[in-house]
């Protein structure tokens, strides 16, 4: 099947208001005062909790930290999230239960210098490639690189050791690592003494897992599983590192829990070329949530239950934050549907296409009474909106700031004029707030800049002319003449208890498979993931013409496709419990049988998540991507 | 087992650059230590983020009690040498390097070599007028040679070769230096699409089989369109833009923000003509990449001109 010509997205120049169920052009005045009057009448008639604000996190640092103090101080709620719902949230959950802080440990540097690596979950070859060129000089330089994918990816083709485990084992296969490290006397005793609590639980607890145990469940040979425990525990440098494999799942947080555990068994955290490394998505899924566009936190990572936290933002902002945690995106999403939450902000997200089962989530939008998109495109979401406020694009149309993988703050600078009718984030969050009485006067990302770095403290020491000096800063930074270790977390190793600090805990978790179960209607289990030259949804991607890209396909192992008796580019049916597509075939002899793989790269043409299952992490609200039940059926002869 | 030095205070090295004592840390390159002392030695092989391939020779140096000239960049500097950059042998071996460059290579896009080129006198004419383009050197028989004729001089000329939407190959300009089949290898890229063919002056960069891009390894990352010093390799923007002659780099600006592809932040700089990104590059002291890019941060900007 050739790809069907759908065309680019083309930028919004004029605003959108709804009349009579259509979207029409109108005023900037017009749009603008619609948006407030519906945020105004929702907090009349129904108050501050049943509004929502969707974040981006591709927008600045600044545009962020603006749109969650609009939400906190003008509308007076927590209920802000964004993306990092979808993706990484069980990386910062994991992360900042046990370390208290939810960022990646270390920097790309120390990849380089690592002893060995594992990428758990991951396909940087193709997702992160410049992130991989940093694994590949350690591998060059004698590094041994671990993959564990359930897809032989061209990452694993890099490995020294590949294990092919069975979509959702990771918790039994982890566990068995841990066990094996225990039993062979090579975990790091002097540091689990010191740095954690909780070992002896947590050992008692993975000793069902022998080897024997962990390949039953898992399909990784017992000798593979071996050799990893073996030479990570042993490891001068281990680095561990994961993305969505791990995350999307329902059980996303305690995946990345058991990943931790064995960090803290070899005393692989907190040291100069060891550490924990989860992979952002997106360019700012860090920043987003370091500026507080997240419900249970403010700027700079503070904890949202903390009184004096509380004031210090109150007293800057003027504001009455709600001493409670907001709803997350998942919840959010819950709210609407029973009503609750009738009002919603959107800023460059496209939760329509991208969320799980993503009929259910248009159910959802259309149940609300006010939605106000803010994007550069008409995405599907902006098409059920009531108000459409055209923005600019944050990377080259305006100034600020990202946050990368390695926690390094580094400068967005405005390289074009957006388009004539188009408007900057942050002037139009702006306007909103002015509307609803709050005059707000930024002059651009910088002022914003500077009032964080006078609330967050590990900010605080990176002026806009320090981070152009330098190329970028990793935070913590908390003083303009000084400049932290590149790693997190090195007061673990503190011989003085005051400063080690609250110890590492290990997490006693329990393995619990996939919630789409695998039966004679649905033998299948597919996978997700992404392509090198496409992006998620494939609304930024497809503006661009790549020799590379063949479309949405269905993946499978030659095994597969034979038992079937379909061939490459036939079109076959895909349903799960959820719904129906169809789509071409691809022969991946990367997959195993009884494994299927596809991406969400083209919903406009094939859309995915109307099969993917919605069951959640209940920790994180992570949706389980990366494992649904299908059945694949040939198509019927058409004449 | 390995122990990653975190890096003791380096030594430094003195030594003598045309009479003046320098002083730089230990490994460095006598390029570096030019450059550090404000001297401009012409380069062309040389790549910032690359090891050297010593391919090109227009850097070479004299040091005292060296038989040959020396490439200055990838010889390290040594306590107590004595290096002349300027003297009549570097400038006959610069003037006859160019001139066999420039006489066989089309060099009307790399930066700066007219002004060497003057500089040392070279006349790349007098080998004679140039012989006639070649319809595709890939097409090349091994061992198959014509002989020359004596009164044209043998070019490596060939059609421009356009066969995908993101990047040209234009090997009429290029000069062997190694560099794409190194950023392409193992040095960043990893993918191995390209390497050299051929043998003497049928020496060429060639895909496996000789393969258009499109059927190739090659993932456009354009990483090695990045580090090409000659403009054999281009964007396909920046060669539709100078064939309708409306490339004019006088009018660019250049701004270094970051990609927004991925978490990794990469930074990109957009090259921008009349509001219109024209060319992607990276910075090359950039610790994230190293001047390297995807595809998506090289090419996947387009979604915000689509207006
Ligand atoms: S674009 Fe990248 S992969 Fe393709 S030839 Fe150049 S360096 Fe190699
Ligand atoms: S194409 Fe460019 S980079 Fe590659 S060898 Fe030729 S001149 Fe060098
Ligand atoms: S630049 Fe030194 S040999 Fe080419």
């Amino acid at each position: 099947m050739k790809r069907k010509n759908t065309e680019p997205y083309v930028r919004l120049t004029r605003p959108l208001v709804r009349d009579s169920g259509e979207l029409r052009p109108a005023s900037w005045e017009e749009a603008l005062e619609r948006a407030a009057a519906g945020f105004r009448r929702t907090l009349d008639t129904k108050g501050p909790e049943a509004f929502g604000m969707f974040s981006c996190a591709r927008a600045t640092n600044e545009m962020n930290y603006v749109a969650q103090k609009f939400t906190r101080a003008v509308i007076g709620t927590n209920n802000v999230d964004s993306c990092n719902r979808t993706c990484h949230a069980p990386s910062v959950a994991g992360l900042a239960r046990v370390f208290d802080s939810g960022g990646g440990t270390s920097s790309y540097q120390e990849i380089e210098d690592a002893d060995v690596i594992v990428v758990w979950g991951g396909n940087p070859r193709e997702a992160h490639p410049i992130f991989f060129q940093h694994v590949l000089k350690a591998v060059h330089r004698g590094a041994k690189l671990f993959v564990i994918d359930p897809r032989r990816t061209s990452t694993a083709s890099w490995a020294h050791r590949r294990l092919q485990l069975y979509v959702g084992t990771d918790i039994p296969l982890a566990h068995a690592i841990a066990r094996e490290i225990i039993h062979s006397g090579l975990a790091n005793t002097a540091f689990i003494e010191r740095a954690t609590e909780g070992f002896a639980e947590f050992a008692a607890s993975v000793e069902p897992w022998t080897l024997e145990a962990a390949e039953e469940t898992t399909g990784v040979p017992a000798e593979l599983i071996r050799e990893l425990a073996h030479t990570y525990a042993r490891a001068d440098r281990g680095q561990l590192s994961w993305t969505l494999g791990i995350t999307e799942h329902h059980n996303g947080t305690d995946n990345v829990l058991s990943l931790i555990n064995l960090a803290l068994l070899a005393g692989h955290v907190g040291r100069y070329g060891a550490g924990l490394n989860p992979l952002r998505g997106q360019n700012n899924v860090q920043g987003g949530g370091d500026m507080g566009a997240i419900p249970d936190r403010m700027p700079g990572f503070q904890n949202i239950l903390d009184a004096d936290v509380r004031a210090k933002f109150d007293a800057a902002w003027g504001s009455n934050i709600p001493p409670h945690k907001g709803l997350n995106l998942t919840q959010m999403l819950d709210a609407m549907e029973r009503g609750d939450l009738t009002c919603v902000y959107i800023i460059g997200e496209n939760p329509v296409q991208s969320e799980a089962d993503c009929e259910h989530t248009i159910k959802r939008l259309s149940n609300v009474e006010h939605l106000v998109v803010q994007d550069i495109f008409l995405t599907k979401t902006a098409q059920l909106a009531d108000v459409v406020l055209p923005a600019s694009a944050a990377w080259c149309e305006s100034d600020g700031t990202f946050t990368n993988s390695e926690r390094r703050v580094q400068r967005v600078r405005k390289a074009l004029e957006p388009p004539e009718g188009a408007r900057d984030d942050i002037q139009l969050l702006c306007e909103l707030a002015r509307r609803l009485g709050h005059d707000w006067n930024y002059q651009g990302g910088e002022d914003v800049w500077n009032e964080l770095r006078t609330l967050s403290p590990m900010h605080a020491g990176m002026s806009y002319a320090r981070l152009e000096e330098l190329g970028g800063i990793q935070w913590p930074c908390y003083r303009e003449d000084e400049l932290e270790p590149t790693f997190l977390h090195g007061r673990l190793w503190e011989e003085d208890p005051a400063k080690r600090g609250r110890p590492a805990p290990f997490t006693v978790i329990a393995h619990s498979p996939p919630v789409d179960l695998l039966t004679e209607d649905f033998p299948i289990r597919l996978t997700t993931g992404r392509r090198l030259d496409s992006y998620n949804t494939g609304v930024q991607s497809g503006g661009f013409p790549s020799p590379l890209r063949r479309g949405e396909t269905l993946d499978l192992c030659p095994a597969d496709a034979v038992r079937l008796g379909v061939v490459e580019d036939e079109v076959v049916r895909i349903s799960s419990r959820r719904g129906e597509i169809e789509a071409p075939v691809r022969i991946d002899e990367g997959l195993r049988p009884g494994l299927a793989f596809m991406t969400f790269h083209f919903p406009d043409e094939i859309d995915v998540n109307v099969i993917t299952i919605e069951a959640t992490c209940p920790v994180a609200g992570t949706a389980e991507y990366k494992a649904a039940a299908i059945r694949v059926e040939k198509l019927p002869v058409t004449v | 087992m390995t122990i990653v030095g975190l890096g003791l205070p380096r030594r430094l090295v003195e030594f003598t650059v045309d009479g003046e004592a320098v002083r730089v840390p230990e490994g460095s390159t006598i390029l570096d230590a030019c450059a550090a002392a404000g001297k401009d030695i012409p380069t062309l092989c040389f790549g910032d983020t690359l090891e050297p391939a010593n391919a090109c020779r227009v850097c070479m140096v004299e040091v005292e009690g060296s038989r040959t000239l020396v490439p200055s960049c990838s010889r390290k500097a040594e306590p107590g040498m004595v290096v002349r950059t300027e003297t009549d042998r570097t400038r006959l071996s610069r003037k006859v390097v160019l001139e066999l460059l420039g006489s066989a290579t089309d060099l009307s896009t790399t930066p700066d070599v007219a002004g060497w080129m003057a500089e040392c006198g070279a006349e790349p004419e007098r080998f004679g007028p140039p012989a006639p383009a070649s319809d595709d050197r890939d097409d090349r028989r091994p061992g198959e040679h014509e002989i020359p004729d004596g009164l044209t001089a043998a070019t490596v000329r060939q059609p421009v070769k356009v066969d995908n939407e993101l990047y040209v190959r234009d090997y009429g300009k290029c000069i062997q230096c190694y560099k794409c089949v190194d950023a392409c290898g193992e040095q960043w890229q990893n993918t191995f699409a390209i390497t050299m063919a051929g043998r003497g002056f049928d020496a060429r960069i060639s895909t496996e089989f000789a393969n258009p891009l499109p059927d190739s390894a090659c993932v456009y990352c354009g990483n090695c369109v990045e580090v090409c010093p000659t403009g054999a390799l281009s964007f396909k923007r920046e060669h539709d833009k100078r064939e309708a002659g409306t490339w004019d780099e006088s009018r660019q600006t250049a701004t270094t923000t970051i990609c927004t592809f991925c978490g990794v932040g990469c930074s990109l700089t957009l090259h921008v003509q009349d509001n219109e990104i024209v060319k992607v590059t990276s910075p090359h002291e950039s610790s994230v990449t190293h001047g390297n890019l995807c595809i998506k941060g090289r090419f996947g900007w387009q979604h915000v001109q689509n207006r």
